[in-house]
């Protein structure tokens, strides 16, 4: 049995603990609320909404991690994911 | 003139008394006059962790209230002649003293005929009062965490508030409770991880050690013994003198008994 765990090294619970704390601690850094995170969601629909039609159930905003190519590491970034509906619905 | 050292963690139980009493041991140990303040009022404990709950009679809050002076207030530890403990009041709370009273005691502390080197302060968890009286006179900081993602989330918000009060750049780790054989296994995060997430210079590693246990039902810090834990407290005391210490290789001895563990249970 000793065996059978050392070949299964992916998903170590110790890696784990890492990924989630490193995400965790970028919105507790962030100082961000979910309140506030609200509002940025609300505006970017908003705005976004005045030339296009997007799907404002199916948009997503977190704050996470992405690498940098200049820093060489990783740093926090406003992550949005909006899905557009039609994009020819509205007049530009 | 004193240094004054403050210990602490945010989350509870992560070891911030038991860090402090060996610390503060150690230091003394070293030939440095050492005072340690409780200030977790209303739960004491570090008094018993050094063994001296027997010889409390005033403590901070009555020096703060007047019904003694400073000097009664402070124990000498009996075994460490260099050695002084002021606890604090058990049947008080936080309220009992504010933070302009607790600079007041540090300032008189360091100009006390005994010459401190060091003011250690023992820090209550949390982010409240007690954490803020602690932290106001301290010139340097110990953030005590352990390898779990719930003691570094607490430790990463207590950095954040440090560094938010002007001990940054005077912020060392110290990482407590490590397990040799889970790191190695991949079921801990190693000291390099901690690192990685917190980007705080570690002054310290501790490996979880049974005589801990064993030092604090008896109310001996076991600093300086020849336990793994009794050495890497000794190496943390030296660094804060500014000695330069390598790190203790925690695997060595844990891999000697991995190695026996394995043997054992191969037949």
């Amino acid at each position: 049995m000793n065996i059978l765990e050392l070949f299964k090294k992916k998903n170590k619970s110790g890696d784990v603990a890492k990924d989630r704390l490193k995400l965790l601690l970028v919105s507790d850094r962030s100082n961000c609320s979910p309140e506030i995170m609200e509002k940025i969601k609300n505006d970017i629909i908003q705005v976004i909404s005045k030339y296009m039609e997007i799907d404002t159930e199916g948009l997503d905003i977190e704050i996470t991690q992405t690498e940098s190519e200049e820093n060489n590491g990783s740093v926090p970034a406003i992550y949005a994911n909006i899905p557009i509906k039609d994009l020819r619905s509205k007049k530009m | 003139m004193a240094e004054v050292i403050v210990v602490t963690s945010g989350k509870g139980g992560v070891g911030k008394t038991t860090t402090t009493a060996n610390i503060g041991t150690g230091l003394a140990k070293l030939g440095k006059k050492v005072i340690m303040i409780d200030t977790d009022t209303g739960l004491r404990n570090l008094d018993v962790v050094l063994g001296l709950e027997n010889r409390i009679v005033y403590n901070l809050i009555d020096v703060v209230e007047g019904k003694c002076r400073l000097n009664q207030a402070m124990i000498n530890d009996k075994r460490e002649e260099n050695l002084y403990l002021l606890p604090t009041a058990q049947t008080r709370d936080k309220s009992a003293i504010s933070t302009d009273q607790m600079l007041q005691v540090i300032e008189d502390i360091k100009n006390d005929e005994k010459a401190f080197d060091y003011i250690i302060l023992d820090c209550p968890a949390g982010i409240e009062q007690g954490f803020h009286d602690a932290i106001i006179g301290a010139d340097r900081a110990l953030v005590v965490t352990t390898p779990e993602v719930s003691a570094i989330r607490d430790a990463d918000r207590i950095i954040g508030l440090l560094d938010a009060n002007g001990l940054k750049d005077h912020e060392d780790l110290i990482v407590n409770r490590i397990r040799p054989e889970m790191v190695e296994k991949g079921d801990m995060m190693s000291l390099d991880d901690v690192n990685d997430i917190l980007q705080l210079h570690i002054i310290g590693a501790v490996p979880d050690d049974e005589n801990i246990v064993v030092a604090t039902n008896r109310g001996t810090p076991l600093v300086g013994d020849e336990s793994l834990a009794g050495q890497a407290y000794l190496n943390i005391c030296k660094r804060i003198t500014g000695e330069e210490v390598p790190f203790l290789d925690l695997t060595a001895k844990k891999g000697f008994f991995g190695k026996l563990k394995k043997a054992l249970s191969k037949k």
